[in-house]
């Protein structure tokens, strides 16, 4: 079925994420050894047939506009659609910052208007999830649902079902209430933060509740008209993980390390693509010793590495010992230097005879561009 | 179409028939190096690191894979509107048959109408079977400067080693007067490299003078030496880096395991001279945690169980548990299954080498079939082969094709013996 895509990457972190996050969007976090989150929307996107994406952004987009400078690493560099890029602009109307997720979309609506595709799928950049965006668009129109939303049960996950947007359907998935971040939920079911709907609806919703100063796709659409609309929940059980903490992050990509996640999301079916950085192959010096460890090219390994995530081009020295951390793109580990239970952000510098010490609750992060 | 200063004709027409069944299913600049890379890859890269931006892909033996590794350029920044890759093959001509490319200048000449198209001041002559890193640019400005005719990029051999290439005999200001084809006994030092540059003008009437004279019309052997004859401008240009031509399986080899030392002559990890490849995008490699990876380069979507040691491990590896690679080099997508040992051998492509197989065992015999191509104890398996389970492979063997367990005397393969099963001559 043909649909829109919209990929909401304009968020600001979570405030337990800044120190990774004042660099950064959360779409643009660094994951899996050469990924970035919205690598995950974006190639779903793509591997769903759908082929006009809007990407709309905000939020410190530097890096997230690098990344993405390119569309044809997702198929997405077409005449036909392709990846449209909306950052907040300035016009003789318009002067404003985008006021919510409403209003970002809002303030790109010729993309709507301007398209022909019966549905939008709405993602955000910072889940971690493979999917076929079909499913979901499929069971919408069976449903003849107004807006589907897909959510996932978390009781038995590691995520705290109060960090969410929490649904209460009755028996045949329909959304009966929705509470955002509740004090006490009132079930266990998390909004996933998707959504589909007709290309049509969303253009007169948007247009209503923008004239009525009212700006947030979850507060004033889903939570306002959830009695008005037939909203639907569409359970998705397969891995979802998001990036809203330092644990989240770092249990994203320690889940790299486990085979059958590797083989869901790079080899098997349709994978998840990125933007190519043309090193070349990772090195292996004869003190190296690399255990349970996802290397990326480009890097130079000369130490112990144990159930740790190196990304591209990370060295580390002789008799360094690296543990149970995250190391970014272009860090510099020296010689003897003890890493552990660490995040260490791209370009970092630790200098010869080092230790930087976490633990499992509070691992340490070392800020891009440190020089320790 | 915007004016090109200079054109590159990258000449990828070559067997390479000294390297055996690496080239048995695609031309020779088509052979992997260095773990992810084709040996074109390093001309390619040269190019667009260089600013050239239109490259001629002159193709003849064994072309499919070589097509489809270029494409339309992507990797190396060639898929442009303007100018950009294109791959040359050799075609019918209007009315009569056509002509297979039967020297490097025939070819050139047999596609005169694209580099005329692209209208050149000047135009580069490559080959695809070298391992460098060059700067044309540079070379251009040396060619300017001096005002020459053409430029040949020279490296400085010992005496005894010059006998093997085309010697340029120059004045103290490197200016060619004279050039012998492999001489007995050298006057110089100056090694061609077969990398030129002409001035289009000149070069193109020198290719339609000789193509009356000589069917075969070769750089080395007509159109220089013609050149000098009516008194052009020859220069030689002096590269000094790290050019290696892997023509033979031993010095293919040598040339991947200078790449493991901690600081090899060759240096691949600089950022502002990258090599550009097609390699479908591979996600980080996985060590196990029992495996051992020491002096090796490891590509990316490998996924290592086993012991790896001095060795060179293409894209999409899988190394299994307790499987040992010691010295040898192993091409894109194998697979080595558990227990199997494998000691100074070379894997081509897709091939699944079986559980606790054994290769490089025994005495050093050269090879029955092809003495001069494997003698120095390196066995090589071809592209898509398999190796069944428990077997036993000596040194200098050639497998090709998926062989089952009965093409094994006693469960063994003795040195210098062969299985084909392609029916290829390798």
């Amino acid at each position: 079925m043909k649909a829109l895509g919209i990929i909401l990457a304009g968020g600001q972190s979570d405030e337990r994420l800044k120190d990774l996050c004042n660099v950064r969007a959360v779409s643009a976090m660094p994951v899996g050894g050469s990924y970035r989150a919205i690598d995950f929307s974006l190639s779903n996107m793509a591997n769903s047939n759908i082929k006009k994406v809007a990407v709309i952004t905000q939020y410190n987009s530097r890096s997230l506009h690098d990344h993405l400078s390119s569309a044809k690493w997702w198929d997405l560099g077409r005449k036909q659609g392709g990846l449209f890029i909306f950052t907040p602009f300035l016009s003789k109307e318009n002067s404003y910052w985008f006021r919510g997720t409403a209003d970002s979309i809002y303030q790109n609506i010729s993309f709507l208007t301007k398209s022909n595709e019966p549905y939008v799928v709405i993602a955000s950049g910072d889940a971690i999830y493979k999917m076929d965006y079909n499913d979901i668009i499929n069971y919408h129109i069976e449903k003849d649902a107004d807006v589907t939303i897909m959510c996932k049960d978390m009781a038995n996950t590691d995520k705290d079902v109060h960090d969410f947007g929490v649904m209460e359907l009755d028996s045949d998935n329909r959304m009966i209430d929705f509470e955002e971040k509740p004090v006490e939920p009132q079930s266990t079911i998390a909004s996933l933060g998707i959504y589909v709907m007709k290309r049509t609806l969303l253009i007169k919703l948007l247009e209503t509740v923008v004239s009525e100063a009212r700006y947030d796709l979850v507060k004033d659409i889903i939570i306002r008209y959830r009695k008005k609309l037939k909203i639907y929940g569409y359970m998705y059980d397969g891995y979802w993980n998001t990036l809203n903490n330092i644990n989240a992050y770092i249990n994203v990509n320690m889940d790299f390390l486990k085979k059958d996640i590797r083989n869901m999301f790079l080899t098997d079916g349709a994978h998840i693509e990125t933007k190519p950085k043309d090193e070349p192959p990772a090195k292996y010096n004869s003190g190296a010793d690399a255990k349970d460890a996802l290397v990326g090219s480009g890097s130079i390994v000369n130490g112990h590495v144990y159930h740790s995530v190196l990304f591209r081009k990370v060295y580390t020295g002789e008799n360094s010992s690296v543990k149970n951390s995250v190391i970014m793109e272009g860090s510099i580990i020296g010689n003897n230097c003890t890493i552990e239970h660490a995040i260490i952000d791209k370009q970092v510098v630790v200098s010869d005879n080092k230790e930087i010490i976490g633990t499992p609750e509070k691992p340490v992060i070392i800020s891009k561009g440190t020089v320790i | 179409m915007r004016k090109k200063e200079m054109l590159a004709m990258l000449l990828a027409g070559g067997q390479g028939s000294r390297l055996g069944v690496l080239t048995s299913k695609n031309a020779k600049p088509a052979v992997t190096f260095g773990g992810k890379y084709k040996i074109i890859d390093f001309p390619m890269s040269n190019c667009v690191n260089s600013g050239v931006d239109t490259v001629g892909v002159l193709t003849q033996y064994q072309p499919l894979s070589l097509n489809q590794h270029i494409g339309i350029g992507i990797p190396w920044d060639l898929d442009r509107k303007n100018g950009g890759v294109t791959i040359l093959a050799p075609h019918v001509k209007g009315g009569e048959q056509g002509d297979w490319y039967s020297g490097t200048a025939n070819a050139i000449y047999q596609n005169i109408g694209y580099i005329d198209a692209n209208d050149p001041e000047y135009v580069i002559i490559l080959s695809g079977d070298h391992i460098y890193k060059m700067d044309y640019s540079k070379m251009l400005d040396f060619h300017k400067k001096n005002k020459c005719d053409v430029t040949i990029a020279v490296l400085e051999v010992s005496l005894e080693e010059a006998s093997r290439f085309g010697i340029m005999n120059a004045d103290e200001n490197d200016k060619i007067y004279e050039f012998e084809e492999k001489p007995e006994h050298p006057k110089s030092n100056l090694a061609s490299m077969g990398i030129y540059i002409f001035t289009w003008d000149e070069l193109r009437k020198a290719l339609i003078e000789d193509s009356g004279v000589h069917r075969d019309s070769d750089f080395g052997k007509h159109i220089i030496p013609a050149m000098l004859g009516r008194g052009k401008s020859l220069y030689a240009y002096r590269f000094k880096d790290y050019w290696k031509d892997v023509g033979t399986i031993e010095s293919y080899w040598a040339a991947n395991m200078e790449l493991i030392k901690a600081l090899p002559e060759f240096n691949l990890y600089e950022d502002f001279w990258k090599i550009y490849t097609n390699s479908e995008h591979q996600p980080p490699l996985y060590t196990s945690a029992d495996a051992s990876v020491t002096r090796s380069l490891i590509s990316e979507g490998c996924e290592i169980y086993g012991t790896v040691e001095n060795s060179v491990i293409s894209t999409g590896v899988v190394i299994e548990e307790g499987a040992v690679v010691k010295g040898s080099i192993i091409m894109a997508d194998c697979v080595i299954k558990k227990g199997a040992v494998i000691d100074r051998c070379i894997i081509d492509e897709h091939t699944i080498i079986g559980e606790n197989v054994k290769m490089g065992t025994g005495e050093n015999v050269p090879n029955e079939a092809k003495p001069k191509i494997y003698n120095t104890g390196i066995t090589v398996i071809g592209s898509d082969s398999e190796i069944p389970d428990n077997v036993e492979i000596g040194k200098n063997c050639v497998v090709f094709g998926k062989s089952t367990a009965d093409m094994y005397k006693s469960g063994k393969l003795e040195s210098g013996q062969t299985i084909d099963i392609g029916g290829i001559d390798i």
